[in-house]
Parts: C-alpha cells; sequence; structure tokens
C-alpha cells in the first residue's frame, strides 16, 4: 500500500508546487492524476518516485518511508529515456545488472516479446520509431517487477493512434504482475481509459481537487453513454479547479491554466 | 502501429542496408582517390620538373630523392631510432598529459565547487603560449627527456581537460535520472551513465590534444635533442640536407595521421550506437 501522508513541497526558488496532499493507494490499484501544467502532478510523481523529496509530510510505501528511488517503485517517463549506447535488450536490463547473467537473459528476452519488441532487441534506440522506444521503455521498467509503477505523461508525446495503442497495451501488461500505477495525465480519455480512480489536481499549489471512482466494466468502451457520463463529471471537476483557481488568481492571467 | 512497421520496413530490410553499405565504401573510396589527385601530380610533376633539368631541386627536392634518403636512413637504422625516440617521448608526454587532463577535466566538470576552484587558474595557465614553459622546464627537469615529456603532456594536457570537463558538465540530466531511478551507487553512475555518455567527446578531444602531442615534440626536439625527427630538422638545416628535412616532415604527416586512425580505430568500436550523420549513409 502506498500512502501519501500531507505532502508539501517548495522549490528553492520558493515555489509553493504542492500543498496537503493525502492520497492512499492498494496494491494494484490504477490512480490516474489529472490536472493542467503547473498544478504539480510531475512534482507529485517525482516525490513519489524518491528522484526529489517533499518539503512536508510523509511517503510511505509498506511501511517504509520513501527518501530515495527504491527498488519497489518503477518509472517511466514522459521522454524513453533509453540510453543510446546500449541495445535495446541492454536498456531493458538495465535495473537487471545485479541479476545472474541467464536469469537476467531470460527476464529480458521475455518481457522485450512481452512489448512486440522481439525482433528489435538487437538494435539501437535510435533505430526505434517513438512508440517502439516507449514500448522499451515500459519494458525497461516492468522487468524488474516493480511494485509500484509511475508514468508521467507516458504517451503525451506520441501521435493519436499509438498512444490508443499503447494505452491498451498498458493495460495489458498490467495484468502480469497487477502492479499498482499511478499515472500523470493531462489527457481525459487516457484517465478514463486506465483508471480505477481519476485524481483530480487544481493548481497555485497544487492540492488535489477531486477523486472519482471509474466503475466501468473492462474493456472500456469509448463510445459508451457510460463513458460520457463519466467524461462530463471529470470535465466538471477540471472546471472547478480551475474555476477556483481563477478565484485565487485572477491577476495573473491564470484562466487557460490547463 | 501502421507507422511503426513503416519505418521498420524502411529501415531494416537487409539487402536494403547491405545495398547502402556498398553505396557508402564505393563513396569512400572515391574521396580518398579525389583527395589523391592533387598531391600526387604535384610529386610527379616535381620529379619531372627536376628531371628535365629545369630546376637542380637542391633546396626542394623531388620524390625520388626524399624516397632515396628515406631508404638510406633505414638501411642505417638511424630511421627507426630516430622515429622511436619521437614516438616514445609522444607516448610518454600524451599519455600523462591525457591522464592528468581527464582527471582534472572529470573533476572539475563533476563539482561546481571544484570548477570554481581549479578552472580560473587552469584557463590563465592554458593563456600562456605553452613554448614559453621551455626555459622553465628545462631549469627544473634538465635537458633530457623530463623537460621535453613535460612540455609534451602540458600541450596535451589543455584540450583534454577542456573537452572532458564541457562534457561532463552537459551530460543530459534526464538520463542521470534513469541512473538514479535504478539506484545507481557513485561509481556505477559514472561506468554505466557518466563515462559512455561522454565519450564521443572524450575521443575528440584526445585527437586534438594528440595533434597538439605531435606540434609540441617538435618544439621540444628542437631545443637540444641528440635524437628524433626533430634533430633529424635541425641537423638537415644546420648540414644543409633539405633531402632530410623533407623525410623528417613526411615521417611526421605519416605518424600523426597513423596515430590519429589509430586513436579512432580502437575506439570506433564502442561509438557505433552514435546516431550521426556520418553514420546515417552508412547505416
Amino acid at each position: 500500500m502506498l500512502v501519501l501522508e500531507n505532502i508539501g513541497k517548495t522549490y528553492s526558488n520558493g515555489v509553493r508546487a504542492l500543498d496537503g496532499v493525502s492520497l492512499t493507494v492498494p496494491i494494484g490499484e490504477i490512480v490516474v492524476v489529472v490536472g493542467g501544467s503547473g498544478c504539480g502532478k510531475s512534482t507529485l510523481l517525482r516525490l513519489v518516485s524518491g528522484l526529489d523529496r517533499p518539503t512536508d509530510g510523509r511517503i510511505v510505501l509498506d511501511g517504509e518511508q520513501i527518501t530515495a528511488p527504491h527498488e519497489k517503485i518503477g518509472m517511466v517517463f514522459q521522454e524513453p529515456r533509453l540510453l543510446p549506447w546500449l541495445t535495446v535488450a541492454d536498456n531493458v536490463g538495465f535495473g537487471l545488472q545485479a541479476r545472474p547473467r541467464e536469469e537476467r537473459d531470460e527476464r529480458v528476452a521475455a518481457q522485450v516479446a512481452r512489448v512486440g519488441l522481439a525482433d528489435k532487441a538487437g538494435v539501437w534506440p535510435r533505430e526505434l520509431s517513438g512508440g517502439q522506444a516507449q514500448r522499451a521503455a515500459l519494458a525497461r521498467a516492468l522487468v524488474t517487477r516493480p511494485e509500484v509503477l509511475l508514468l508521467d505523461e507516458p504517451f503525451s508525446a506520441l501521435d493519436a493512434f499509438t498512444r490508443t495503442d499503447l494505452q491498451d497495451h498498458l493495460l495489458d501488461l498490467w495484468h502480469d504482475g497487477e502492479p499498482t500505477l499511478v499515472v500523470v495525465t493531462h489527457d481525459v480519455d487516457e484517465a478514463i481509459v486506465l483508471a480505477d480512480r481519476i485524481v483530480v489536481m487544481r493548481p497555485r499549489p497544487g492540492r488535489i481537487a477531486a477523486e472519482i471512482a471509474v466503475a466501468l466494466p473492462r474493456p472500456r468502451d469509448r463510445e459508451s453513454a457510460a463513458w460520457d457520463a463519466v467524461k462530463r463529471q471529470v470535465l466538471a471537476a477540471l472546471h472547478g479547479a480551475r474555476e477556483g483557481a481563477r478565484e485565487k488568481a485572477t491577476e495573473d492571467g491564470g484562466a487557460m491554466w490547463w | 502501429m501502421v507507422a511503426d512497421a513503416d519505418i521498420a520496413a524502411l529501415d531494416a530490410t537487409p539487402s536494403g542496408r547491405a545495398r547502402a553499405q556498398a553505396a557508402g565504401s564505393a563513396r569512400r573510396w572515391r574521396g580518398v582517390g579525389l583527395g589523391l589527385i592533387v598531391p600526387v601530380i604535384a610529386a610527379v610533376g616535381w620529379e619531372f620538373f627536376v628531371r628535365a633539368g629545369l630546376s637542380d631541386g637542391r633546396l626542394v627536392p623531388p620524390p625520388s630523392r626524399i624516397v632515396e634518403t628515406f631508404s638510406n636512413l633505414a638501411a642505417t637504422g638511424e630511421l627507426t631510432r630516430h622515429t622511436a625516440a619521437t614516438v616514445l617521448r609522444v607516448a610518454v608526454g600524451f599519455g600523462l598529459g591525457a591522464a592528468a587532463g581527464t582527471l582534472f577535466g572529470a573533476i572539475a566538470g563533476y563539482s561546481a565547487l571544484a570548477r570554481s576552484l581549479v578552472d580560473p587558474t587552469l584557463q590563465a595557465l592554458r593563456a600562456i603560449p605553452s613554448i614559453a614553459w621551455v626555459p622553465l622546464f628545462i631549469l627544473w627537469l634538465g635537458i633530457f627527456e623530463a623537460s621535453k615529456v613535460a612540455l609534451i603532456a602540458v600541450g596535451v594536457f589543455f584540450p583534454v581537460y577542456l573537452g572532458v570537463m564541457a562534457a561532463i558538465a552537459s551530460v543530459d540530466r534526464k538520463i542521470v535520472e534513469v541512473g538514479r531511478i535504478f539506484r545507481l551507487t557513485g561509481p556505477a553512475m559514472v561506468r554505466r551513465i557518466l563515462l559512455p555518455a561522454v565519450l564521443p567527446s572524450f575521443v575528440v578531444s584526445l585527437r586534438a590534444g594528440l595533434g597538439l602531442g605531435w606540434m609540441f615534440v617538435v618544439a621540444a626536439e628542437f631545443m637540444g635533442a641528440a635524437e628524433g625527427l626533430g634533430y633529424l630538422l635541425v641537423d638537415g638545416q644546420q648540414l644543409g640536407k633539405p633531402t632530410q628535412i623533407v623525410a623528417a616532415i613526411v615521417a611526421f604527416a605519416i605518424l600523426g595521421k597513423t596515430t590519429d586512425w589509430i586513436l579512432v580505430a580502437i575506439t570506433a568500436p564502442f561509438l557505433r550506437w552514435e546516431d550521426v550523420v556520418a553514420h546515417g549513409e552508412a547505416r
């Protein structure tokens, strides 16, 4: 279980990015954090990953406080961030260095095949398309079998078609070990297709504005009336967050904050 | 997925790859051939010019006499002795200078505090023409090998230092974060992230350093040496033997080019991943 207790983050330049964020995520739940830019959702993910440390509050995973990157927590960034000097297979196996060679090769081969890159295992990252590179990044994070996988706008740089494909693929991969997923996005449809629960954030400073449980059966039909109902609910929450932000910050022209 | 498949089809058909490689090597040989036209015409032309009696070729010896001098020097073992002396000086000087440049460059690139501490001083020292050190080095280290090697090392140090420092300071933070996510400790971070990331610029700075090393070995051997290719230059000037001077110059050209090629050949296997224009056509 991942627990965020009253998290706050103030950057060294004085900007208050997050304030009083509390969230409890049981094992295996898919939580999607939505909100416009500047509402601290990426900051939140970096704190959970251990790359940055919160100014206030605690992040606890299975009773252990997270203060630095942790072996049970994996991360997929907005960009693939593959190491250009390693082949796709070596990139995927990057986090398994401490394992015996045989086990590593076996797990890497299985994971590479699982994300559909078996024929690309030996090539350099520069030879991959954007979608393939992001799938390799997914494989790199999943091959260590993390308990919690964090994804920071993982598909936002891809074209709409590849993005939809990768969303379905991510859900498929999730079934392998059913890790806890915390996904940050600004795409409402992406949130609805993935989430068990959607957390809507509001800016200045970043706080949780609303939490919406998504009880639609899977696989989810993007054309259904139930989908539209959830979408309206999320958009209304985003709108409410925006209105709240506008009341607080009329002077700095923050109306179009997303 | 359609997009992915298309790109794969463009990139990876084996026959297409082989064709592109064949075309690339044909282009390279054509480049070599074109580059040879001017020097070969000049050499052959001068040879005919002298043979026709239009010049005695004493101050500007024709290729045949240079080859003759070369073979004479080689036959007496002189060429080997002088070349070995020079190569040894360059090797030791380059080794010391490159090692020191790498070390200081790595420290200054890694730590902003270290950079503020040592970089201004080193930049000030860099502004000194390195030949100006010669008298001091002779006083400190004597007139034999140590002062020569020190001068070469100083010449090699600065390009390597600057290259390594700039390369390390500009390693992408995003890639370093990947290392942090996988909990790499300091040495592992250096070995698995920083070193590979800076390797391309490191090779460039080593090549620049090596070029300067060859430059400074001549200066070092000018200041008094009993052997070495630089000694052949001075000796040729003092005894009026222009063929010996040109032979030594040609030897420098061959050695400089060869050592640079060796450096590139040794490092090439580690840089195959680089996505650069030169590789683009070979792909």
